[in-house]
């Protein structure tokens, strides 16, 4: 299902974030927001991005889709290429075919008349034919399951309907890298796990970079293969899920580290020592199986 | 004490938000309202502080019909913190945030002063008084929005997604703050997504669900219930997942604490380690 109309994305070449001393310091504000972040997101990877509120997270993200330095402005030094363009020489809406941003905030999103309005604006403005347009609409109102919500006008839906137009809006797209800022924080468990689940199938089937920004590890963890831990503004480490989850590093930084992780260390801690260890709940299952069937 | 009757509530476009709420939560209480997106949620717990007047039905405050008195006037008892901490925010400076509902009540100046600098140090923001709410993160504009609030010390808080944008220990810390907000006899009522941290605060629940209430009970049994949590699109927090998934060898469903977890596992090897 997920494959229907995505032919135009055969090329992942271009697909690849790399920073180096990257320094940015918003108008008026006293220190960097990001400082010296050198960073490489290779094609393919779905990357957790978290930290303490205030690290500089979002701050990133602005730049790896333009609006930092072009919509706004500051200072910027060091380097920063997104799909091999030079995200300082190149305009957003060129930036724009290649990445897409979830915003924090939907609101901050949002603005047509309808939900299938805003859906369709960034295809609109790409000259899409209409048959092609309203298949893609139509394929990302699906995927962000908010097809009954087409004709509704998004400033009078719930802040999680919301939330599901603005990650639509930037699925209907197909960028191949996807970044999403907390894009399930308003979501019910259930939808956030079904929006997840889209994402990974984008990541796994099509290649889809995807960079998610996420406080719940919990909840995101058995997705990604890697994490990238931002603390004051600078990236502090960068890893699989496995190794940060277990490094005292990340703990004293203040990641919160999933309860199935944290069930193995209370475990290993009392004397059992599990013989690896699990990041998301099935990996648990199976060797906590493995040691009681026995007992 | 909070009394909801009968509570219908449609709003201007038709959509039938509540669909018959009854709902007592007395003083001192600890109620999380959990729930599938466009339950009704936050349409409910408008009508806590008046900013929502029932279509039909009634809400009492203390016994005071919300309907008879102006939000201003219920806002000095019950403390609203919203969802989206930008539909809250207007001043220049955070310190000037947190002062002026202060201001607005009348408060003399020495007690506006003192406590603006006790809920900054409490939500950890002092370093912030003079800088503009907009210049902050989303996690650290949700505080600004709580201390704005919990500064003028109601009786009632309701917090719509205290969670959303915290990071983990932001988010510790406003669990032992809203523990201990109970704790000090207040009433606590919280709109959350979060299941581990209901898990972890274990208050009582209600499941939301189409404009109704699913069922009313404490954490421990709501979220160890798939069937019913599922009806309301919640996935059980991590731990009671593995419980579940292990239930066939004898390990116990209702499991939603991780210290409690270990001991379970622990019990079940005794002799064998």
């Amino acid at each position: 299902m997920i494959l229907q109309n995505c032919n135009k994305l055969a090329d992942h070449t271009l697909d690849v974030i790399t920073t180096k001393n990257l320094t940015y310091t918003y108008p008026g504000a006293s220190k960097p927001s990001i400082q010296d972040v050198s960073i490489n997101i290779n094609k393919g990877d779905f990357v957790i991005l978290t930290g303490p509120s205030g690290c500089g997270k979002t701050t990133l993200c602005r730049c790896f889709n333009g609006l930092i330095p072009h919509f706004y402005n500051g200072t910027l030094d060091g380097e920063i290429t997104v799909a091999n363009l030079s995200v300082v020489s190149h305009k957003i809406y060129e930036l724009a075919q290649h990445v897409g941003l979830v915003f924090q905030n939907p609101e901050n999103q949002l603005f047509a008349l309808s939900v299938e309005k805003d859906v369709a604006f960034g295809l609109e403005n790409f000259g899409m034919p209409r048959d092609e347009m309203r298949k893609r609409v139509d394929w990302a109102l699906q995927m962000a399951g908010i097809s009954e919500l087409t004709e509704r006008p998004p400033h009078e839906l719930s802040g999680g309907q919301q939330q599901r137009v603005a990650i639509a809006s930037v699925l209907a797209m197909q960028p191949k890298i996807m970044i999403l800022d907390e894009p399930t924080s308003f979501l019910d468990p259930l939808g956030a796990e079904k929006i997840f689940d889209v994402l990974n199938n984008l990541n796994k089937e099509l290649g889809i970079t995807i960079i998610l920004v996420e406080h719940r590890l919990d909840l995101a963890a058995k997705y990604a293969n890697r994490v990238v831990v931002m603390d004051k503004g600078n990236v502090a480490l960068a890893g699989t899920p496995r190794e940060i989850f277990t490094s005292e590093k990340a703990r004293l930084i203040g990641v919160g580290i999933p309860k199935v992780t944290k069930l193995y260390q209370h475990l290993k801690k009392n004397g059992l020592k599990l013989r690896n260890v699990p990041v998301t709940t099935q990996d648990i299952v199976n060797l906590l199986r493995e040691i009681l069937k026995d007992a | 004490m909070l009394e909801v009757k009968d509570l219908h509530y449609t709003y201007s476009t038709g959509l039938e938000a509540l669909r018959g709420i009854n709902l007592t939560i007395n003083n001192g209480e600890f109620l999380a309202i959990m729930g599938q997106n466009g339950a009704g949620k936050t349409t409910l717990v408008k009508h806590f502080n008046g900013l929502l007047k029932p279509t039909t039905g009634t809400v009492l405050v203390d016994g005071i019909n919300t309907r008879d008195v102006s939000v201003a006037k219920l806002a000095r008892n019950v403390g609203f913190v919203f969802q989206n901490p930008d539909h809250q925010l207007f001043s220049e400076t955070v310190e000037e945030e947190i002062a002026f509902a202060l201001k607005n009540f009348g408060f003399e100046e020495s007690v506006v002063t003192k406590q603006v600098d006790w809920a900054l140090n409490l939500l950890d923001i002092t370093e912030y008084r003079k800088t503009s709410p907009f210049m902050l993160s989303g996690g650290e504009r949700k505080r600004v929005a709580l201390a704005s609030i919990l500064a003028w010390d109601p009786n009632i808080v309701i917090l719509d997604e205290p969670t959303i944008g915290q990071d983990y220990q932001q988010k510790e810390k406003l669990q032992q703050f809203i523990m201990q907000l109970n704790a000090q006899k207040k009433t606590v009522v919280v709109v959350t997504h979060d299941v581990e941290f209901v898990a972890e605060c274990n208050p009582r629940v209600i499941l939301m669900s189409k404009g109704k209430i699913l069922v009313d009970g404490i954490a421990e049994e709501i979220l160890t219930d798939p069937k019913t949590l599922i009806q309301a699109s919640i996935v059980p927090p991590q731990i009671t997942q593995i419980f579940l998934a292990l239930t066939d060898l004898g390990l116990p469903s209702n499991v939603i604490d991780v210290h409690e977890a270990t001991k379970i596992i622990l019990n079940r090897l005794r002799g064998k380690l």
